[in-house]
């Protein structure tokens, strides 16, 4: 639906005092249409301020952020209608809610972008559905909700609106592992029944191999390797060197021709591993 | 996030006022504003004003900081001013136009009412807020008011509830931009509109504000309790306040000033400041 092209975008946090910081320096980055992008890098890399950029909450330095071939600072009053095509679900958003029920607070969005209420009922239905909420939650506070279902509020909330580009910080920090694959598995769902293009930061690796189809590594304010999974994930000294890691699969991978057995080092799922050591490919 | 940094108001440093204790800079600071106050006429207020840049040297903070401090005053102090001009009827008559007329005493009352309010606001700045801790402060205080503790007042409770505070605030303004943050990614609006729009538009940070406010509390609630808080009875100190010399300095010095100051008001002639 639609790429954010990211032009030699600069970040300064606290310019002109003595606590400046510069927390992005210079970065271009395409994340593409239709696809779902990994961001991962240490913490302070400078991920969460880019993510902060991508619908206008920070404005750059110097540099451009262009959504569907248009820079989206171009008129910094229409700054809102950008917030409207690229969807940020922040991390920990269960801090978000507010509403006295969860449908009115997942309808917030879509209010405040002026749908009418028939539209606003469906969006929100198709979004509750998309976030895997039971639908007798709906009409409960959502301070009664247990955290993955606050955070599956928070995410429907944003996914209502729609949006052309979802931008996802941290989806599954704090979730237990049955709720983390759930979350990432629906939002994949979502992104390849929507056609959207999804973005999604993490600090896990294994996510990252599992649900994205693209990577790109930022070290230092900068991106430092972009590719396919299997790309990035092949080229383990260098995400050591950057303070990141490896799938636990990709150092099996790694021990193994140590040992003498060469799977390959682009291994990056158990599954593809697995293809590889009964000597085909993925099962 | 970051540049909420201009809030922590204290100024590190090593100076004479820094190294000062806190409960005297207190007491002192009381003190000062005292001798602000018995300020009659032009030579006092000089003299303290001289004493005030003073202290400013003696802090060895920045000057331009201490500006900065001033500018939200800005407003009030004009509309003093401009309240003492028109206001006061004196001798003097300079202009006047319609049933508006200025005398040169309210010019002059104006001006020394200004120079007041300054000096109130830098000089317990400066000696309070800029170069003492809040913990600093607040230890001070609870240390100055210990006598009260005999009549029941619940006097290291209190402190202790303002420490917390005091040390909440940045991470409440923190929180605040987040919850900002979020709502505005979902299209909230803060800035345009009427009133009763913009206080409405307020409702989706105040509640996440309030509900995290009070999680956070019980957290520090628990974890106080963990560590076997159980309020100011037979607790110790890690930082004991020691008075030194310095805190002697400052007291004399305070009370010549302020003999100085009711002396000059006494004999020495000129204008009044009256309010």
């Amino acid at each position: 639906m639609a790429e954010i092209q990211i032009k030699d975008l600069s970040y300064i946090y606290g310019k002109g005092t003595p606590y400046e910081m510069k927390a992005l320096d210079n970065v271009n980055i395409t994340f593409g249409d239709n696809m779902i992008t990994g961001l991962i890098g240490h913490t302070g890399s400078g991920k969460s301020t880019l993510v902060h950029m991508l619908n206008g909450l920070l404005r750059p330095d110097s540099g451009q952020v262009i959504l569907g071939g248009k820079d989206i600072w171009a008129d910094p009053k229409k700054i809102s209608s950008v917030r409207f095509r690229v969807g940020l679900v922040m991390q920990y958003p269960e801090y978000q809610l507010f509403d006295e029920t969860v449908k009115k607070d997942i309808a917030f969005g879509p209010k405040n972008m002026g749908m009418k209420p028939e539209e606003i009922e469906k969006a929100v239905s198709e979004a509750v559905k998309f976030a895997g909420l039971r639908p007798e939650l709906i009409e409960k506070s959502p301070f009664d909700l247990s955290g993955g279902q606050k955070r599956r509020a928070a995410l429907a909330g944003v996914m209502a609106m729609k949006p052309e580009v979802l931008v996802l910080d941290e989806p599954a920090a704090g979730l237990d592992p049955g709720a983390r694959r759930e979350i990432l598995s629906r939002i994949r769902d979502y992104q390849r029944e929507s056609g959207t293009s999804v973005i999604i930061v993490s600090h896990s690796m294994e996510d990252m191999a599992m649900y994205c189809d693209r990577v790109v590594v930022m070290s230092h304010g900068t991106p430092v390797m972009e590719g396919t999974p299997a790309e990035v994930f092949s080229r383990a000294d260098e995400l050591f060197s950057v303070g990141l890691d490896v799938p636990e699969v990709t150092k099996v991978a790694r021990a193994l021709k140590e040992c003498g057995v060469d799977i390959g080092l682009d291994i990056y799922t158990v599954k593809f591993a697995l293809g590889r050591l009964l000597g085909g490919g993925e099962i | 996030m970051k540049n909420s940094v201009a809030f922590g108001q204290y100024c590190e440093g090593k100076s004479f006022l820094h190294k000062m204790d806190p409960r005297w800079k207190l007491v002192l600071a009381v003190f000062y504003i005292v001798v602000i106050f018995l300020c009659k006429n032009i030579f006092t207020f000089a003299l303290v004003a001289l004493s005030a840049i003073g202290l400013v040297a003696l802090s060895e903070i920045n000057p331009k900081i201490i500006i900065r401090s001033l500018k939200p005053l800005v407003m009030i102090i004009c509309v003093t001013a401009i309240i003492n001009i028109f206001w006061l009827k004196g001798e003097t008559l300079l202009f006047s136009f319609g049933p508006i007329s200025v005398y040169l005493e309210g010019i002059i009352n104006a001006f020394l009412i200004v120079v007041r309010v300054i000096l109130l606001v830098s000089v317990t700045t400066l000696m309070l807020t800029y170069t003492t801790t809040p913990i600093a402060l607040t230890d001070g205080l609870e240390q100055l008011l210990a006598p009260l503790a005999k009549i029941k007042l619940p006097v290291h409770e209190f402190s202790m509830m303002m420490t917390i505070a005091l040390r909440f605030i940045p991470t409440l303004l923190e929180e605040t931009e987040k919850i900002m943050n979020a709502q505005r990614a979902r299209g909230a609006d803060f800035s345009t509109g009427s009133l009763k729009q913009r206080a409405k538009a307020l409702v989706p940070i105040l509640i996440p504000l309030f509900i995290s406010a009070f999680r956070r509390a019980e957290e520090l609630a628990i974890a106080m309790e963990c560590r076997c808080y159980t309020g100011g009875e037979g607790r110790t100190r890690m930082n004991v306040l020691h008075s030194s010399y310095r805190d002697l300095v400052g007291l004399i010095v305070t009370v010549l000033l302020c003999l100085a100051v009711v002396l000059i008001n006494k004999f020495a002639p000129g204008y009044r400041i009256s309010m």
